[in-house]
């Protein structure tokens, strides 16, 4: 044990004599491990948010969408010819039995007063389903009812983004009157807040009305019932599938579109969306792994390297060593601990240089990040287990030296 | 009579290199007592380093029978041989061979830690070694900034720090001037005079073989002189 601590000692003390080589050696291991613990951080960042964004659309949804977009020629997608009825919505309510709730919406841009501030949003009619099937509740008085769309109440449910821009901070906006392309309309509730979805779009910078105001007194639509979005939810996770075709059969059987034309309608699974997303950050970690991996074995064979070079250099030294009594075994320990030593400090350094780049990369880029403690704990040790296997050949040839060629070496 | 602290019985040492058999020592038969001061003596190739090496425990002889006090050494394993190196031998080397760009003290204490010391330990006997060999106060010193006598010196300190009964010493002298080599001489005589330590020095200066009991000349492998000696004293240098 005392000789454990000395060996420990005299290698420090080796590594302190040659502090510049010592330095360059570990950088190799510094930057290995500082680009798996960056790269975990920011891949597993990305996976909570995605998983976040997953959760934030709602579970076992189905978006239908005028247009299809994966035909060619003059057809345009989104925001195309609006083919998607309000009778579409309630046929699938009534005749698709994998769905759950259906809701659909029609939006439009408007500007929004409240006394003298005013803000532009999507104004969305929607029907009363909305908040259930998007899993969206009010954070603030209430959602509009089925009698609200019937007799097309003057209702509105404002998002966060428009509370925050159109009231002061500690202003109640329930009960106000806000004025919609210049119709009045009661604010009866406030939804929680959702953040953006996985392409940016913030989703509380919204206005949500009963579809049947909405469509008379705002949008000023020239084809009544026509909708932008019809959302469906799956009655489980199992269901989505079968939701999807029974929806897809049903608007191609509606629409008449004959066997071998393309749909005019796109089904889109949300939950699919994103574990696609999810997959791709997890693809994308694996291979920045791999290529941080790389670096912590360059950074090993650059310590196997110096050592091979140090042991030379001292072979006189490890000549005298035995000469005064050290057994292989404790040259072996020393270089052994010389190595492991570079490597580990290597580590820590490694480290601490991949929090800060993960914290800098949060800040600067706006990137989630998650240090995972399986991560620091991992790379620590497997540098350390670097050091053991790099160090071990360079230690075994100075415990092999022969005391005598040793001490003579030149 | 008091036994033999060394005893060597029909010694060889043969080297394959390759085709080549060099036969570096060919039967050599002598015994050392405790307390005697040893001059062995022998032009290059004449065996005198083989059979150091041997004495040293840093080698293994071919056959033969070479006992160091109760240890044979022909048996003993390299850990073997290492632990009678740390217990009961103390090397002075010709180039010094201290450990660059490290404390005199430390290079002294350097027996002490795979002895198995304790630090406390260590430093005190450190420090009294370096005492006995004229070098109190420069403990800190790295051999650079210490003269070639200087570090010969606390190359015997280290030799002697573990309180071995056996000094070997390697041309102590030849990278010496003629005043450090005395002053080595009298550290020596002294040493043994006052702790009966048994020095044995290998040398290829008449000058210094007079300050010893006894002079062994070697040549191709054989020992051809064993002479007793009145030694001359070295004047104590102020």
């Amino acid at each position: 044990m005392r000789v454990l601590l000395m060996t420990l000692r005299a290698a420090l003390r080796a590594l302190r004599r040659n502090k510049m080589r010592s330095g360059l050696t570990t950088l190799g291991i510094v930057i290995g491990v500082a680009a798996v613990i960056a790269m975990v951080s920011i891949g597993r960042g990305a996976n909570v948010a995605v998983q976040q964004q997953i959760a934030s659309l709602g579970t076992n949804l189905l978006m239908v969408i005028p247009g299809a977009t994966t035909s060619g020629g003059a057809r345009s997608g989104w925001g195309g010819v609006s083919t998607l009825t309000v009778r579409d919505g309630e046929a699938i309510r009534s005749d698709v039995p994998a769905a759950e709730d259906v809701t659909w919406f029609k939006r439009a841009i408007a500007q929004v007063v409240y006394g003298d501030t005013n803000w532009s949003t999507s104004v969305q009619g929607t029907t009363a389903s909305y908040s259930t099937v998007r899993q969206w509740p009010v954070a603030k008085g209430s959602f509009f009812t089925q009698r609200d769309d019937t007799t097309a109440n003057r209702v509105a449910v404002l998002g966060q983004t428009v509370v925050d821009n159109l009231f002061g901070p500690g202003e109640d906006p329930i009960d106000a009157t806000i004025r919609v392309k210049d119709v009045p309309f009661r604010v009866i509730g406030v939804l929680a807040r959702k953040g953006q979805t996985t392409w940016g779009q913030d989703q509380d910078d919204v206005v949500v009305m009963p579809f049947g105001t909405a469509e008379r007194r705002v949008l000023g639509t020239e084809i009544l019932g026509s909708v932008d979005m019809i959302w469906v939810t799956a009655a489980s996770q199992h269901d989505i599938a079968a939701a999807a075709e029974q929806v897809t059969l049903l608007l191609r059987d509606r629409h008449r579109i004959q066997p071998g034309q393309d749909d005019d309608f796109t089904v889109r699974d949300l939950n699919e969306m994103a574990q696609a997303s999810v997959s791709a950050s997890q693809v994308m970690t694996r291979l920045l792994l791999a290529v941080a991996s790389i670096s912590l074995l360059v950074g090993g064979i650059g310590i196997m390297n110096i050592l091979l070079v140090s042991v030379t250099e001292r072979t006189r030294e490890i000549g005298i060593r035995m000469a005064v009594g050290a057994k292989s075994r404790h040259i072996l320990l020393q270089f052994l601990v010389e190595a492991i030593t570079l490597s580990f400090v290597g580590g820590l350094g490694g480290v601490l240089l991949g929090v800060s780049t993960a914290r800098l990369v949060s800040t600067l880029a706006g990137w989630p990040t998650l240090i995972s403690p399986g991560a620091v704990l991992g790379s620590l040790l497997f540098s350390g287990a670097v050091g053991v296997f790099f160090g071990f050949y360079p230690a075994r040839k100075a415990a092999r030296l022969d005391p005598i060629a040793a001490l003579r070496y030149e | 009579m008091p036994a033999p602290l060394v005893e060597a019985r029909d010694l060889w040492k043969v080297y394959e290199l390759g085709d080549m058999r060099v036969e570096a020592l060919r039967g050599v038969t002598l015994s050392i007592d405790a307390g005697e001061a040893v001059a062995v003596m022998g032009a290059s190739g004449s065996g005198k380093s083989t059979f150091m090496n041997l004495l040293g425990c840093l080698d293994q002889p071919t056959r033969g029978s070479l006992r160091f006090a109760e240890h044979e050494i022909l048996e003993a394993s390299a850990d073997e041989r290492a632990e009678i190196r740390s217990r009961e031998i103390g090397f002075v080397f010709q180039s010094f061979n201290l450990i660059p760009r490290t404390s005199a003290i430390e290079n002294v204490e350097l027996p002490l830690v795979y002895a198995g010391v304790s630090a406390v330990e260590q430093e005190s006997r450190a420090r009294e070694a370096l005492r006995a060999v004229g070098l109190a106060g420069r403990e800190h010193h790295t051999p650079s900034q210490l003269s070639g006598g200087q570090q010969q010196r606390v190359a015997i300190a280290r030799a002697l720090v573990n309180r071995p009964r056996l000094l070997l010493a390697d041309e102590p002298t030849g990278n010496l001037d003629t005043r450090s080599s005395q002053e080595i001489m009298e550290i020596f005589q002294r040493l043994q005079r006052e702790s009966g330590i048994t020095l044995v020095v290998v040398t290829h200066e008449r000058d210094i073989a007079t300050y010893l009991d006894r002079v062994i000349t070697f040549r191709d492998g054989e020992v051809i002189s064993d002479l007793r000696q009145t030694a001359v004293r070295v004047e104590a240098s102020a």
